[in-house]
């Protein structure tokens, strides 16, 4: 049985890690997009072998549906010159290649052999044992809703202030389109609204 | 072959340092350095989730969580600053921000 969590779990990361590879190094942005969508349903098999079920399905449906979705949008919006944007990429590329390989020696050394910690030690492969609720998701509602609540509701206003900030700064109001406005129709009377004109017979107006 | 913490946390260092260095290769192209800083939020979940699961406390997955929400707003503040940009420029390059008036 473990060495079916093994096995997916190395699946999972490899396809994770390889496509984010190929969010880096694809030339056209699409395809980058593509390759993201493909590492976030990665990591959500990693988070559902963790035990996160309620967070893998949420970055399930928050990215891939939303956050993804709307990369997407706005690449194929913007009509964009790939040769410009890439040019100048292998300039940087050796001082990156540097920095990434330091910090990823010092992260791996970090994750693999530093630890002394007797819970971390002791603790290993025990995914979710002795959370006391039902499921996953009971449990992280038990907390979020009664410890966490004002970061909750913190974590909804900036959700409301992003939504606002997006609207205000994408929307344009275009000159001469003509729109319907409310309070000027509420405030219109028969006296301001009806003109009575005498017509004299057979002439018109 | 058995998957302990650090299996989880070198997968989520090595996404970390992908997502830093396509920040620094893709200088001139914002949305690919927007997606890396998808990337470094997706590993610092991984991280949160990871050490949740080991250490039995769900408190790790209450802040995953909040990361999402706010790499959520980022991605769509991000996009909306890129999309008025674009049409004041006609362009995404980085190299033309530094000529902003004002």
């Amino acid at each position: 049985m473990l060495g079916l969590q093994a096995l997916f779990f190395y699946i999972f990361a490899f396809i994770a890690v390889g496509s984010a590879l190929m969010v880096v190094f694809a030339r056209n942005p699409v395809h980058s997009v593509l390759f993201l969508i493909l590492t976030f349903v990665a990591s959500a098999g990693l988070f559902l072998l963790a035990g996160a079920e309620f967070l893998a399905l949420i970055l399930i449906v928050v990215y891939v549906g939303a956050v993804a979705i709307l990369f997407l949008f706005v690449v194929m919006m913007l009509d964009l010159d790939v040769g410009r944007l890439k040019q100048g990429a292998l300039e940087y590329a050796p001082f990156g290649a540097i920095i990434g390989i330091v910090l990823l020696a010092e992260l791996v050394i970090a994750a693999t052999g530093g630890f002394s910690d007797p819970v971390l030690s002791t603790n290993t492969a025990l995914p979710m044992a002795s959370i006391p609720a039902a499921s996953n998701i009971e449990a992280l509602g038990s907390v979020l809703y009664t410890r966490y609540i004002l970061f909750f509701q913190l974590a909804g206003l900036i959700l409301f202030v992003a939504m606002i900030g997006a609207i205000v700064l994408t929307l344009r109001h275009k000159e001469g389109v003509k729109r319907q406005s409310i309070p000027q129709q509420v405030a219109r009377t028969p006296e301001t609204a009806i003109e009575v004109r005498k017509v004299e017979s057979g002439r018109g107006i | 072959m058995e998957i302990g913490l650090s299996q989880y946390l070198t997968v989520a260092a090595i996404l970390f340092v992908i997502g830093v260095f396509g920040i620094f290769m893709n200088r001139k192209n914002i949305i690919t350095i927007l997606m890396s800083v998808e990337l470094i939020l997706l590993s610092v979940n991984l991280n949160f989730v990871a050490f949740s699961a080991f250490l039995n406390d769900i408190v790790g997955q209450v802040f995953a969580l909040f990361v999402l929400t706010v790499a959520a707003a980022e991605a769509a503040i991000g996009l909306a600053i890129l999309v008025v940009f674009f049409r004041n420029r006609g362009s995404i390059a980085v190299d033309d921000v530094n000529t902003m008036k004002g």
